[in-house]
């Protein structure tokens, strides 16, 4: 029997690889339909690895023309093949909608026949839940490389967010594991949807009547850990994307071996590189909201992050010139590059300095790591030792006794910060 | 002293107002069931009078700002003695000094405040999260929680403006009462005006045909979406953690 159950299991399971599931930054109003994107992202619930759910992910067929040997949809590979409907794709958004099981639908597809015929079809899913449905939830869309461009920009009227993914950093890495890929494809509907985007925004300046067009903007993932670059390479090709196509989000997807025969990538039984990819996440964060340029991280001298402690401590210990900062007197800007402050404590102690100077004890209960930021920080009634420790000791220290930033175990999930 | 008041939000700003009228500044605001276990301490009943707790509000808005205001009231929402008594006595100080530094986190009681406030965020942001409408024959959707904190009143207009075109009723089962949806208007609901709210998950006879295997489906997409290799149950316990199991369809 192969019913509707297997069917969602299979394209559910084959989707689950896209690591991208955040809903926000959509400004999509309920205007008496159902649902609204307007809010902040919500998870509605979290995987047993521990990862947020919050859209609907699945793909729509895993067929596919193509053998890109990371992939588990790859033609090659013996799997359950499935498709679905766009009529059952529509029924179930709605129906796990309704009941507040999501936020909306993330929608994936293999390449079917052709990447118009693909894309025709996703363009359906979105165009009935918008026009029919009056479906006002989040969508995201990946759309296919090589789709035409009417079609790509028919679905923009729809979604809330698009995508094209990267998969693998750079060209050379892509020919190793996918010769029929090339970066080239991805560049094209990104630029597409790019300047689709900034022309509605626009016309829409004069005119507000014209529709949105994915107001969510678009956002990439690449695969790392199965073809060989170094952080450097990775961060660098992710800020080149965030530069020229105006990306809102890159995501980095640690690697989980599915390939048996292809000696390029590594073995079935690999543990996924966890903490690197935490760590990638953790510099992507601190190139767009903490002010640091990515050379200040990642550089020729360092290739790689350390996956002992966050990109943040290492570069502090690499620029004991700039510490201790004075709590009481430093910007913003230089408080958030303390370790173990974050940018919401930044603000608070903002906040609270205007009251008078604030000693060791406020500053703690403000909710900063303590342990780590002590290092690097002056507060009204620090005494004034013999000058900086030497960086070596205070790793040492922080990560003796701070477990924190220590790893924790090939199969843990960090967060940030 | 104990203030006896009502349980509301209004009752709890009457008894600021009568701390002031009587010069008794240290008296402690409680419900009738609190106070029933303090048998020594003197006790004062609070009658709950709009008018006062209204001249209430609006003082504090004049000195600390609207926005501020309404920090006072998710701080009530947290449904807890000491938090309450945190509150009083910062609305206290805040009318005898004509202000209140309610961003000097510096200062312990207004930190707490803020702490307590942080809670009532994060519960009603799981709420909005982990509410689960079950589909009823007659369309209407019903989810039943059991929130820490007083905090569905503060989850409605989200509800309200998100399924504008379906019915719903969201009950709080800890605190018996809770909001009915009609596509109109939200109203609130108490056992007593309606039938008695059973746990919609318990119901066979009243779902829609298509309800129980919508549950099916989404617990299969669930699992499918977890991979085995990143297992972290410990990660998994922190965002979702036992006490929001039982109205989970995905756990139950
Ligand atoms: S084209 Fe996409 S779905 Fe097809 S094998 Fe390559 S990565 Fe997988």
């Amino acid at each position: 029997m192969f019913g509707f159950d297997d069917k969602l299991q299979i394209l559910a399971d084959a989707a689950k690889y896209d690591v991208s599931c955040s809903s926000s930054g959509s400004k999509r109003k309920n205007n008496g339909g159902i649902g609204d994107s307007s809010a902040s992202g919500i998870c509605h619930t979290y995987t047993e690895d521990g990862r947020c759910v919050s859209l609907l992910k699945i793909l729509m067929t895993n067929f596919c023309i193509y053998d890109c040997s990371f992939c588990v949809s790859r033609r090659s590979n013996d799997v359950q093949r499935a498709a679905f409907s766009v009529k059952e794709v529509v029924e179930l958004t709605m129906n796990f909608y309704r009941r507040n099981y999501i936020e909306g639908l993330f929608l994936s597809s293999g390449i079917f026949k052709s990447a118009d015929y693909t894309m025709e079809r996703l363009m359906l899913v979105v165009k009935k839940l918008r026009t029919e449905e009056r479906f006002n939830g989040y969508i995201h869309l990946k759309a296919i490389p090589g789709a035409s461009e009417s079609l790509l920009k028919e679905a923009g009227l729809y979604v809330d967010r698009m995508s094209v993914n990267l998969e693998i950093p750079t060209e050379a890495g892509l020919k190793l594991v996918a010769p029929e890929k090339d970066h080239q494809s991805v560049r094209e509907p990104l630029t597409i949807i790019k300047n689709e985007i900034q022309n509605v925004q626009q016309d829409r300046k004069t005119n507000k009547k014209i529709p949105l067009f994915v107001p969510a903007g678009q956002s990439t993932q690449m695969v790392i850990g199965a073809t060989p670059e170094s952080d450097f390479q990775i961060m660098e090709a992710a800020n080149t994307f965030y530069k020229d196509y105006n990306l809102k989000r890159v995501y980095y997807s640690g690697y989980i071996p599915i390939n048996a025969t292809d000696s390029n990538l590594p073995q079935i039984g690999t543990a996924p590189p966890l903490v690197r990819e935490n760590r990638l996440y953790q510099t992507d964060w601190l190139l767009r909201f903490y002010g640091f340029s990515l050379h200040e991280i990642l550089n020729s001298k360092h290739q790689d992050l350390d996956l002992e402690i966050d990109p943040k401590l290492a570069w502090a210990l690499r620029n004991p010139q700039f510490f201790p900062i004075d709590i009481n007197t430093a910007n913003y800007n230089w408080i958030i590059r303390i370790p173990g402050i974050g940018r919401q404590s930044a603000k608070k102690i903002i906040q609270a300095r205007k009251y008078g100077k604030l000693k060791e004890h406020q500053v703690q209960k403000i909710g900063i790591a303590y342990n780590r930021a002590k290092y690097f920080m002056l507060c009204q009634d620090t005494l004034i030792t013999a000058g900086f420790h030497y960086p070596e000791k205070i790793r040492k220290s922080i990560l003796e006794h701070n477990p924190q930033s220590q790893i924790k175990g090939p199969n843990s999930q960090l967060t940030l910060f | 002293m104990d203030y006896i008041f009502d349980g509301s939000y209004l009752g709890y700003l009457c008894c600021v107002f009568e701390a002031f009228e009587r010069k008794e500044f240290d008296s402690i605001p409680k419900t009738g069931k609190a106070a029933e276990i303090t048998l020594f301490s003197e006790k004062r009943m609070i009658s709950t009078d709009t008018k006062k707790a209204n001249r209430i509000l609006t003082g504090m808005e004049k000195i600390i700002g609207k926005q501020e205001t309404i920090f006072f009231y998710h701080n009530f929402l947290s449904d807890n003695q000491i938090e309450w008594l945190n509150g009083f006595r910062l609305i206290v100080e805040l009318f005898r000094k004509k202000q209140l530094d309610i961003h000097n986190y510096g200062y312990p009681p207004i930190l707490r405040l803020h702490q307590s406030i942080k809670k009532i965020n994060r519960e009603r942001h799981r709420m909005k999260a982990f509410i689960r409408f079950v589909k009823s024959n007659d369309y209407l959707y019903t989810a039943v929680v059991e929130p820490d904190f007083n905090v569905i009143p503060l989850v409605v207009q989200f509800f309200k403006n998100r399924f504008a075109d379906q019915c719903w009723l969201i009950y709080d089962l800890r605190r018996n009462y809770g909001f009915h949806y009609d596509g109109n208007t939200v109203v609130e609901v108490s056992p007593n005006e309606s039938d008695e709210i059973r746990d919609p998950y318990q119901l066979e006879v009243d779902l829609d045909p298509q309800e129980k295997a919508y549950q099916h489906l989404w617990k299969t997409y669930f699992k499918s979406t977890t991979i085995e290799s990143r297992k972290n149950v410990k990660l998994h316990l922190r965002h979702v953690p036992k006490r929001y199991w039982k109205y989970l369809v995905e756990k139950i």
